[in-house]
């Protein structure tokens, strides 16, 4: 599974080219596009119900808006992430990688309200180590991204921390399941734009019409200190999560329930994630065109939207089993 | 009002509408040419006519709960599905798909008016996680348990929102079954709840010409109640807009000709929020001519909404004599 190589690669929402180069590469299908909004589309021909298959390419970053006198860069976000996150994080900006830090005002310098009140996003810059603006500008345009600079590090036990991992895991996953034989007429696709809001899959889905589709994801999982069990919403070890609802999209219900059937039958951890928050590109698809059966499977990652989002290489592998045995056995589902 | 009584008690939170899809189903598969089940579970019954394309709709799904854990003693912590308010909430009886009861409680170290569904949980009378997975798995729904009372007048029971829309199209599809002058498909839409998701999609199927939602809408007639214009047992509302939509010139057009023809009473109404299905109706495909008929409604979203009898039997009224006007003189 690729999960080092793509988490490697900067891609932040609307700038997915290197991970759509890196896929491109090695995807096995009968044809590959890539669509109007860049959305990579892997088809591998069947004769039964056309099944799409999505993970995004792309991640949360930030987007240079402003190149101070002094050098510093302010920035915007591209999809969520808590501003509490950003202070002092390492950061790599645009295609060339440049380095840079996220900076603010020093502790000992800020005043009353200052202190005990959460740092803002104007409150905050990037340092390149410029002297000026126009030596920043020999580095850095205006538009450029920037996305966290989280090394792929494995810990503990088949543990591993990374940025990214939502949802390069999901990427990672579906090149592995592409190599396998299927009856269906499968769209392995990778979207763009998922973190800004499901919009590269709003135009896959309606572009290709599937049937039913299976998302696979990069969720998050709270199961650490401070968190009462009710609150976790996932668990690190607990195996695939499949999601019954989040904000974004309801489950067909005997989608799921195929899908619970599938994971006794094959033996593979499964567990119901623990809220409905949250969204995933099932949310496009299913309500695109005159709508689509939808499902999500995902890997639990803690800090996830973080330079270090932490998974278990075991909870990838139920996923990916049991994404296969689903898509194996689709056919014979009743759906 | 028996029919009615069987829709409200049924348990059909956003996502998980087969009980009432069953029921509906059988109510009307006699007076319809087809009637079938679209990809997210919308049931559409079309009766073929020589006319225009007429869609009305009404939402068969509720807001509702879906259980997230289960401690060791039983009780169940739970999201939300759709607009739960959580005053509404706490101590409201709740009943699963499954057919299993309970009652919604909060931590009661906490103060009940700050609250949040992260401190409430389900009694379901289990005594320990296992006797509570009998019953209940996590990712099961829920919704408020069935209640429904006729109080003089008026109606009292959960889901009124929008079962009533759903009794009143399946009485008006019944009364005039042998019409044609449109081509009519009334659909009961799923998910309308969580952002109008069904009606999206059987727009997109059916791509009618015009469109017209049935579903329930706040009234300002209660003990210093917020001001609004709307009054139980003052007929069914005409709605000029609310946060999704703004009615189409050609529907207002047909509905208050429809309610002066037949001298039916109506009332006017332009809500700042909310939404209903034709929001999402009126932006499918090319743009479709939506409107949206509202019967007045107290406490929605409450384990106890009202609604008046004369109301409903009014909305029926209109909707049939919307079914036997030929659109196409509007549209």
């Amino acid at each position: 599974m690729l999960v080092k190589e793509l988490t490697s690669l900067g891609a932040p929402s609307g700038f997915e080219d290197a991970v759509r180069n890196f896929i491109k590469e090695r995807a096995t299908a009968d044809e590959i596009y890539t669509d109007s909004m860049g959305n990579l589309i892997c088809h591998k021909k069947g004769n039964g119900k056309k099944v799409m298959v999505a993970a995004h390419m792309d991640e949360v970053g930030l987007i240079i808006t402003e190149i101070t006198e002094k050098g510093f860069l302010k920035f915007s976000t591209l999809g969520g992430i808590e501003t509490a996150v950003l202070c002092s994080k390492k950061v790599l900006i645009g295609e060339n990688s440049v380095p840079g830090i996220i900076c603010a005002k020093a502790i000992h310098l800020q005043k009353g309200d200052e202190v005990n009140s959460p740092l803002k996003l104007k409150d905050l810059c990037i340092d390149i180590g410029a002297n000026d603006k126009e030596s920043a500008e020999k580095l850095i345009q205006m538009g450029d991204y920037a996305v966290f600079d989280g090394v792929f590090t494995p810990f503990g036990n088949n543990l591993v921390k990374s940025k990214a991992l939502d949802d390069r895991v999901g990427c990672a996953i579906l090149l592995e399941l592409m190599k396998e034989d299927y009856e269906s007429d499968m769209y392995f696709t990778f979207t763009v734009q998922e973190e800004v809001g499901l919009r590269g899959a709003q135009v896959a889905a309606f572009n290709i019409k599937p049937d039913i589709a299976l998302v696979v994801e990069g969720t998050t999982c709270s199961d650490v200190y401070g968190s009462k069990p009710h609150n976790q919403v996932t668990n690190l070890g607990g195996g695939a999560v499949m999601t019954a609802v989040d904000r974004a999209a309801i489950s067909d219900k005997n989608y799921y329930d195929f899908i619970m059937k599938t994971a006794k039958e094959y033996d593979i951890k499964l567990q119901i994630k623990r809220t409905t928050m949250g969204g995933t590109d099932a949310g496009a698809i299913q309500r695109s065109g005159i709508g689509v059966k939808t499902a999500v499977l995902a890997v639990p990652c803690r800090y996830i939207h973080s330079p270090v989002s932490v998974m278990n290489f075991d909870d990838a592998d139920c996923v990916y089993k049991l994404a296969k045995a689903v898509l194996k056995n689709i056919e014979r589902s009743g759906l | 009002m028996q029919l009615l009584k069987e829709l409200v008690m049924s348990v059909s939170p956003s996502g998980r509408e087969n009980t009432i899809r069953e029921i509906i189903k059988t109510q009307l598969s006699s007076v319809c040419d087809e009637i079938f089940t679209d990809t997210l579970g919308n049931l559409v019954c079309h009766r073929k006519g020589n006319g225009k394309k007429l869609m009305l709709a009404a939402h068969m799904d509720e807001i509702g709960f879906m259980v997230n854990y289960i401690d060791d003693n039983g009780f169940i912590r739970f999201s939300t599905i759709g607009g739960v308010p959580k005053y509404n909430v706490i101590n409201s009886p709740v009943e699963f798909v499954n057919g299993t009861k309970g009652k919604i409680s909060y931590e009661n170290k906490e103060n009940p008016s700050t609250v949040n569904f992260e401190k409430m949980y389900m009694d379901i009378g289990a005594n320990s996680k296992e006797t509570a997975e009998e019953n209940v798995q996590i990712g099961d729904m829920a919704s408020y348990c069935g209640n429904f009372e006729i109080i003089g007048k008026r109606i009292m029971g959960k889901a009124l929102d929008d079962r009533a829309g759903c009794w009143a199209l399946i009485r008006a599809m019944q009364n005039t079954s042998s019409t044609n002058e449109n081509d009519i498909y009334a659909v009961f839409t799923v998910q309308e709840e969580v952002g109008l998701r069904g009606a999206k999609t059987s727009a997109a199927l059916i791509n009618p010409d015009m469109a017209i939602a049935i579903d329930v809408s706040n009234v300002g007639d209660t003990p210093e109640s917020l001001e609004l214009n709307l009054k139980l047992g003052k007929g069914p509302a005409v709605k000029m807009k609310d946060a999704s939509f703004l009615i189409h010139e050609s529907v207002k057009e047909l509905l208050l000709d429809c309610a002066k023809g037949a001298a039916i009473p109506y009332q006017l109404e332009a809500a700042s929020y909310g939404g209903t299905d034709a929001g999402a109706i009126h932006l499918s495909g090319g743009g479709i001519a939506s409107g949206t008929i509202s019967i007045p409604t107290r406490y929605i979203h409450s384990a106890n909404e009202i609604i008046d009898s004369e109301d409903l039997s009014n909305t029926v009224l209109l909707l049939e004599k919307i079914i036997d006007t030929p659109i196409k003189k509007y549209i």
